[in-house]
C-alpha cells in the first residue's frame, strides 16, 4: 500500500471528487492561483479550471453563505476556510443556517456542502490564529463534524463528507499535515461519518482523543508499552454524530480513562466525553476519569510559552500515570 | 406616492382587465390572510414572533408578477404574503402558523420559516441579513448550471446596515450573478428610523461602490413595482447584472404583532393609513376606471373572506407533529449515532413528565 502524506491525501480525494460530480466545486481564499494557503488544492485549478476551483475574496460570511445557498440548489461546495479562527464571521451562516435549513423547513431541501478548515495551535501564531473551535460546531444539532487523524481516515473521512447530504465541518491540523500513511489506491472506500475507531488496542487505559492528538496518543502508546503499560485508543474520527458506544466499551474493558484534546479545558470536548463516560460506565471504573486540555489563556506568541500551553506527549504520559497509580 | 391621474388611465388602458383583476385578488387575499392572522395570534392560535404584511401588499403582488416559475425567493421573516403570492395555498401557510404538522414546513418552522420547494420559495429566514448571502449562492448555482431565472433576496430596510449584505453586494456584482437585492423599505427597523440607522437614507444609492445599480419605487403602485422588477430581473438574468430596489411602502402597524408602535406618532400613522392603502386605493382605482364593478369588488371580499376561513378551518383541522418525529428531519443523510423516533420518544415521556 503507498505511504502518502495527509495533505497528498486531502488533495487526491478533493481532484478525484472534481473529477466524479460535476456539482462538487471547490470555494475559498487563495485555493487557486495561490495553490492553497496549505498547498492542500495545489494544482487544482489547473486541472479543473476556475469554473471549479474559486478564488473567494476575504468575505467568510459571504461566501460561506454563498456556499449554502448553492448547496440548497443542488451544487456540492467544499469550501476551505483558512484556518478555523476565520470561521468566526461566519458563524451565523454556519450555525443559523447551514446547520438548521433541513429541519426547520420540514426537510424540504438538503445542504449538501463541507467546510474544510485546519484548528488548533503549531508554531507561534499568536493568540489569534491558533484556536481550536471544533467544539462550537459539535454542539449544533443538524452539522455533522469531523477531525481525521491519519492520512487514510483523511481520505475516506472526506470522501463520506463530500458525498453526505448534510453540512460537514471536516477538521483537519496544521501538524498533521506532512504526516504519512498508507492509503490504498484504486480502492473508493469511504470511513463512516459518525464511527469511532480503536486505532489501538490496549488492556491497561483507554486514551480518548482525534486529530493531531491521536498521534500524539499513538506515540505515547508506544512508550508506554515499554513500561508495561497497555493503552487502548479509541479515535473519535467524528464529534457529531458522537460515537458513544465504541467509547464506552473500551472504558468497560479498561477501567481506566484518559481524554485528551487540544482546546481549551473548561466547556471542551474533553467534558463532554468525560461526561459521557461517566453518565454510562461509572460503574466499571477504577479511577477518576483523567483529562488532558489546553491551558486557558489567549495563545501567547513567546515560543516556549506558546508550546507549554498545549498538550503534549508529556502532559499525557502524566495523565495516564494518575489514572493508574491505585492499580496492582 | 399617487400618480397623476392622467398616467394612471394610462397606464391601467395598457393591461389586461383579467390580469389587473388578479392583482387586485391577490392583495386582498393577503390583506385578509393578514388580519385574520392577527386576530388567530390573539386567540392563541399562533406562537412566538409573528409579523404581517399590512400595507405591503402591492410591493409583494408587483414582486411576484414579474417573477418566472424559474426564479428563486429568499425573504426575512415577514413573509406570510410572499409565499401567498407566488400562489401556495393558503391552507398550509395557516397550518405552518399554526404549528401543524400539514403546514407548508412540517410545522417545524413556523410563521418566520415558511418554505415551499415546488414554488421556488425558498424560505423566510429570522436573522437579519442571513438571506442575503443564501441568495446570491442560489444565482451562483443557476449561473454555474446554466439554468434560466435569477434570485431574490427580499429584505427589510435596516438589513442594509449589517455586513452580510455588502459581501454579498461584492460577490453578486464581481461575479456577475443573477440575483435582485429587493428591499422593502417601510420606513422603520423595529422602532429605529431610516434615518436613524442608515447614514444614507437613500437605500438605492448604497450599492454605488460595488457598481450595482439601484432604483426607488413606490411600493404601494403594483405596476410600478412590477414593471421595475421586470426589467431589472431581464437584466440580471440575461447581462448578469444585478441590481437593488429601493421599494417605499408604509408600515401599517407596529414591528410585529405585539409591538404598540409608541414610538411613532399616532396620528401620522393614521394618516399614512388612509393616503398609502395600497389595496383599497388599488380597488377605488380600477373601480373609477371601469375596471372593476361594485359586484366584483364585493364579490373578490367574499372569495378571500371564504378561502381565509377555509385556511383556518384547515389549520384548526391538521394534526399536531408527532413527538416520535422529533428528529426526523435533523439529518439527510443518516449515520451512526444519530438520534431517532425511540429517544425521542423515552425523551419527551421524561421532558413531559409522563414517567
Amino acid at each position: 500500500m503507498p505511504v502518502i502524506t495527509y495533505r497528498q491525501a486531502l488533495n487526491n480525494t478533493l481532484g478525484e471528487e472534481l473529477a466524479r460530480d460535476p456539482n462538487v466545486l471547490l470555494m475559498g481564499e487563495e485555493i487557486g492561483l495561490f495553490q492553497g494557503s496549505y498547498r492542500i488544492t495545489e494544482g487544482l485549478l489547473e486541472e479543473f479550471g476556475p469554473r471549479r476551483v474559486v478564488d473567494t475574496p476575504i468575505a467568510e460570511e459571504g461566501f460561506v453563505g454563498l456556499a449554502i445557498g448553492a448547496a440548497m440548489l443542488g451544487l456540492r461546495p467544499v469550501v476551505e476556510i483558512m484556518t478555523i479562527n476565520f470561521i468566526l464571521v461566519a458563524i451565523d451562516q454556519v450555525v443559523n443556517h447551514a446547520s438548521k435549513i433541513h429541519y426547520m423547513f420540514g426537510g424540504q431541501v438538503r445542504v449538501p456542502m463541507v467546510i474544510r478548515t485546519p484548528s488548533g495551535g503549531t508554531g507561534q501564531l499568536g493568540a489569534t490564529h491558533s484556536q481550536s473551535f471544533e467544539n462550537w460546531f459539535a454542539y449544533c444539532p443538524g452539522l455533522k463534524v469531523v477531525a481525521p487523524a491519519t492520512p487514510y481516515d483523511a481520505k475516506g473521512l472526506l470522501r463520506a463528507a463530500i458525498r453526505d447530504d448534510d453540512p460537514v465541518i471536516f477538521i483537519e491540523s496544521l501538524a498533521l499535515y506532512d504526516t504519512k500513511g498508507d492509503v490504498p489506491e484504486d480502492d473508493d472506500y469511504v470511513v463512516p461519518i459518525g464511527v469511532a475507531e480503536v486505532k489501538r488496542q490496549g488492556t491497561d487505559v483507554t486514551v480518548v482523543s482525534y486529530s493531531r492528538m491521536t498521534a500524539v496518543a499513538m506515540q505515547v502508546a508506544q512508550r508506554m508499552e515499554q513500561e508495561g503499560i497497555s493503552v487502548e485508543i479509541v479515535d473519535l474520527r467524528s464529534l457529531r454524530p458522537l460515537d458513544r458506544p465504541t467509547i464506552i466499551e473500551s472504558v468497560k474493558k479498561t477501567n481506566h480513562a484518559v481524554v485528551i484534546a487540544e482546546d481549551w479545558y473548561s466547556y471542551g470536548i474533553t467534558a463532554e466525553i468525560t461526561a459521557t463516560i461517566q453518565e454510562e460506565a461509572f460503574d466499571y471504573l477504577d479511577a477518576p476519569v483523567q483529562r488532558v486540555a489546553g491551558l486557558e489563556v489567549p495563545l501567547p506568541y513567546a515560543k516556549d510559552l506558546s508550546a507549554a500551553t498545549k498538550p503534549s506527549a508529556n502532559s499525557l504520559v502524566y495523565a495516564i500515570k494518575k489514572v493508574l497509580a491505585g492499580k496492582k | 406616492m399617487a400618480k397623476a391621474e392622467e398616467a394612471v388611465r394610462e397606464s391601467l388602458e395598457q393591461e389586461d382587465v383579467g390580469t389587473l383583476r388578479h392583482y387586485y385578488y391577490q392583495m386582498l387575499l393577503l390583506r385578509r390572510f393578514e388580519e385574520r392572522t392577527s386576530e388567530m395570534y390573539v386567540k392563541a392560535k399562533i406562537g412566538g414572533y409573528c409579523h404581517l404584511n399590512l400595507g405591503e401588499e402591492a410591493t409583494i403582488v408587483g414582486l411576484m408578477a414579474a417573477l418566472t416559475p424559474d426564479d428563486y425567493i429568499f425573504t426575512n421573516y415577514r413573509e406570510h404574503g410572499y409565499i401567498l403570492a407566488r400562489g401556495v395555498e393558503p391552507g398550509p401557510i395557516m397550518a405552518e402558523l399554526f404549528g401543524k404538522e400539514t403546514g407548508v414546513s412540517g410545522g417545524r418552522g413556523g410563521s418566520m420559516h415558511l418554505f415551499d420547494e415546488k414554488a421556488h420559495f425558498m424560505g423566510g429566514y429570522a436573522i437579519v441579513g442571513g438571506q442575503v448571502p443564501l441568495a446570491v449562492g442560489a444565482a451562483y448555482a443557476l449561473k454555474y448550471q446554466g439554468r434560466p431565472g435569477v434570485a431574490v433576496a427580499q429584505m427589510g430596510d435596516a438589513t442594509t446596515n449589517i455586513g452580510a449584505f455588502y459581501e454579498s453586494l461584492n460577490l453578486a456584482k464581481l461575479w456577475k450573478l443573477p440575483v435582485l437585492f429587493f428591499i422593502v423599505n417601510n420606513g422603520y427597523g423595529m422602532g429605529t428610523s431610516v434615518e436613524n440607522g442608515s447614514s444614507e437614507p437613500d437605500l438605492y444609492k448604497k450599492g454605488g461602490s460595488f457598481r450595482i445599480h439601484g432604483e426607488r419605487v413606490d411600493g404601494t403602485d403594483v405596476l410600478a413595482v412590477r414593471d421595475a422588477v421586470r426589467r431589472l430581473r431581464q437584466k440580471a438574468e440575461q447581462e448578469g447584472e444585478p441590481a437593488i430596489l429601493d421599494i417605499t411602502s408604509f408600515r401599517f402597524r407596529g414591528h410585529s404583532v405585539i409591538d404598540a408602535d409608541r414610538y411613532r406618532d399616532a396620528d401620522a400613522v393614521r394618516r399614512g393609513r388612509e393616503a398609502f392603502d395600497p389595496v383599497r386605493n388599488f380597488g377605488a382605482s380600477l373601480h373609477d376606471h371601469g375596471i372593476a364593478d361594485d359586484a366584483f369588488l364585493r364579490e373578490t371580499a367574499e372569495r378571500v373572506d371564504r378561502e381565509v376561513q377555509e385556511a383556518i378551518d384547515f389549520a384548526n383541522g391538521s394534526p399536531d407533529p408527532k413527538f416520535e418525529d422529533m428528529y426526523t428531519f435533523m439529518y439527510a443523510t443518516p449515520v451512526p449515532n444519530i438520534p431517532g423516533a425511540e429517544d425521542a420518544i423515552r425523551e419527551v415521556r421524561i421532558n413531559r413528565g409522563e414517567v
